[in-house]
């Protein structure tokens, strides 16, 4: 049912342009596997790669271990939810979905059947004959899925299928996707350059730029030990400061910058003269007496209340800008403007890493 | 009209509509009305019109019976008047250069609208364009000399070796068929470009992506899109070659009648303007029939053909 997908080397030209570059990643059966990246980062040329409709110029892909080499769109496992749905607009919803089995000679009666049986998976009882403009942006997703799950494909692609639709609706089909492919554990490859679904879906994320793979790696870590720059700013927000590393021992580091030295963990590739200091602002505590290390005196500029957190901007004493970022748990008091704090972070949970914002510009 | 008069002022407004008035009735509706008119009275003399001979009747619709001629079909022979056998088989040949059009022009116009790069479209647009700035007259001439029986056609299947002898290419539909095709087929080509544009080709690649092959990526999903368009390019050549004269004229052989011939014969030849206006309006009112049959059949509204 599910299959494992292996990318060796995988590289894309469009003329000159290199549009995938070196790109080698594994991905188990079953897994829900994401890219992440901006947009002409690749990711959309990697999934058209396996599903058939561009070959690599240079690499080999496979699929359950098969050489996909000289297969065509219409000869491979997948399937392909595309970001516009590509629904069929003259056909009912019933047809739509059962087109994959039409194709492969199913008679009509079972056909039918499969399709409504496929409906119930999605939720979407009672639309077999209605038309596709009929369906809101939710159903028409369902729709897409379930023509795709027809053809039981070993592996599912889709690129960016949720970014038509509103958040809730965003939010609701997320988690709907996660238990269908739990449900029918196909294997998931997921197109996106939201970090939150990334984050939020998958087993393991891909970040992505310039055509190269920056990290692989589950969300969590991801998030929290990134590799570089560009995935520390491409996945969250940060404070990012400039300055040297001084010296390091057991993974700790000293960092040299204009507002004073701090610790922090040292990022692989991190010793070079590029590299930058990045604290994430839900890291950062305000406090009104400086902490033990990794502290630094600022005065709050702006407070911007946004419900579930408290976003505070504060600038030191040169004018450097950092935000902290408050959980509002009820209880947490407002700082007000103009009130001479002090900003805190742990060693740990801030990172020396190799600047590569410029591969993200 | 509120809405024109603000975008365009009074003037330019009133133009528009004066323009649009001249085409539709005077150029359009007037003539027509006329032609109805003169068809259902006599040919009569200058001095008895408005006398007490001129009165409206069908006689001049029944001028297209008489003189039966021979005819078989399926094996049945019986007695059809020549005219009315003209009339049919004009309809007929018509139908089958539109079908003709119609497989020529579809691979093309998929070519043009999903396969061909955008930057050599304009190229590959002159090229099709290339015929039409040389008439009517000269293209169906050029087709004259092509097909001569010591021409060269002829001449390069010959040198090929594909045939021994000569064929007569000029005789019966053949060569009207051949030159009404060569004629109107880019009515069928733009209709069907434009509607085959319009389809987003994540469709295709969703149908071959579903294990679609090309065949049926084809019937199930682009030639349902096209529809529209194959019904307005195939109202087109279908009109264009029931009512063309010049190419059966030029073209046509002692065997192939075409009823616009019979019509231009009894206008000039017989000066009966009358009957001449009658069976001009038998044709436009099959045309019409034909058309709206077909589309029936099809499926095609009209509002689908005005787009």
């Amino acid at each position: 049912m599910s299959a494992a997908i292996e990318l060796d080397n995988v590289c894309c030209d469009f003329d000159k342009f290199r549009a995938v570059d070196h790109v080698n990643v594994s991905i188990q059966p079953g897994e829900f596997f994401s890219f992440l990246g901006p947009s002409g980062c690749g990711k959309t040329t990697i999934l058209r790669m396996i599903s058939g409709f561009i070959e690599p110029t240079e690499g080999v892909i496979r699929i359950g271990g098969k050489d996909m080499k000289g297969q065509r769109a219409n000869q491979r496992p997948t399937a392909l939810i595309f970001q516009n749905l590509a629904l069929f607009p003259l056909m009912p919803i019933w047809e739509n979905i059962a087109f994959g089995l039409e194709v492969r000679g199913v008679d009509k009666a079972k056909r039918r059947a499969r399709a409504e049986e496929l409906l119930a998976l999605v939720d979407l009882h009672d639309s077999a004959d209605k038309m596709v403009s009929q369906l809101s942006g939710g159903q028409k997703q369902r729709v897409a899925i379930a023509r795709a799950l027809a053809v039981e494909p070993s592996v599912m692609l889709l690129d960016e299928p949720l970014s038509a639709l509103d958040l809730k609706l965003r939010q609701h089909m997320r988690a709907e996707l996660r238990a269908i492919q739990k449900r029918t554990g196909v294997t998931f490859i997921y197109i996106t350059h939201d970090q939150g679904e990334a984050l939020a879906m998958s087993d393991r994320v891909g970040v992505m730029s310039q055509g190269k793979l920056q990290q692989v790696a589950n969300p969590r870590d991801i998030y929290n030990s990134p590799v570089n720059g560009f995935v520390a700013s491409f996945v969250g927000e940060n404070n990012i400061l400039s300055g040297a590393v001084k010296n390091k021992s057991s993974g700790i580091a000293s960092f040299n910058t204009a507002i004073g030295e701090f610790k922090a963990r040292l990022g692989a590739d991190a010793s070079g003269k590029s590299a930058k200091l990045y604290i994430r602002p839900e890291h950062m505590t305000l406090s009104n007496k400086p902490g033990k290390e990794n502290s630094v005196a600022v005065t709050v500029s702006d407070v911007s209340f946004e419900g579930n957190f408290i976003a505070v901007q504060a600038k030191t004493e040169n004018g450097t800008q950092l935000v902290a970022e408050l959980r509002n748990d009820g209880s947490a008091t407002v700082p007000s403007t103009g009130a001479k704090m002090h900003m805190t972070f742990d060693a740990l949970r801030s990172s020396i890493l190799p600047d590569t914002q410029s591969a993200g510009a | 009209m509120q809405d024109l008069l603000r975008r365009y002022g009074t003037n330019l407004t009133y133009m528009c509509i004066a323009l649009t008035f001249f085409w539709l009735v005077i150029l359009v509706l007037l003539p027509n009305f006329t032609m109805l008119e003169s068809s259902f009275r006599p040919y009569l003399a200058k001095v008895d019109e408005g006398g007490p001979l001129d009165f409206y009747s069908l006689g001049n619709y029944g001028k297209i019976l008489g003189n039966n001629v021979d005819t078989s079909l399926f094996g049945m022979s019986f007695q059809l008047p020549v005219r009315v056998k003209v009339f049919l088989l004009t309809i007929f040949y018509s139908a089958v250069v539109t079908v003709i059009t119609f497989v020529l022009a579809y691979p093309l116009a998929y070519y043009l609208a999903k396969i061909a790069s955008p930057k050599s479209l304009p190229t590959l647009f002159l090229l099709l364009f290339v015929p039409l700035w040389v008439s009517e007259i000269l293209r169906s001439f050029a087709w004259w000399i092509i097909l001569a029986f010591k021409g060269p056609l002829n001449a390069l299947l010959m040198s090929l070796g594909i045939i021994d002898n000569e064929i007569r290419w000029i005789a019966g539909f053949s060569p009207v068929i051949i030159g009404l095709v060569y004629t109107y087929v880019l009515f069928m080509v733009f209709p069907l470009y434009n509607a085959m544009q319009s389809l987003d080709s994540n469709q295709i690649e969703a149908a071959e992506d579903l294990g679609s092959p090309w065949w049926r990526t084809h019937w199930r999903v682009i030639l349902p899109h096209a529809k529209p368009g194959i019904a307005s390019g195939a109202v087109m050549v279908f009109m264009l070659s029931a009512g063309s004269l010049l190419v059966p004229s030029l073209l046509g052989s002692t065997t192939s009648g075409w009823f616009t011939q019979t019509i231009q014969e009894i206008m000039l030849g017989s000066q009966d303007w009358n009957a001449g206006a009658a069976f001009a309006f038998m044709l436009l009112l099959a045309c019409t029939l034909f058309v709206s049959v077909m589309m029936r059949v099809f499926g095609v509204k009209l509002s689908d053909i005005a787009k």
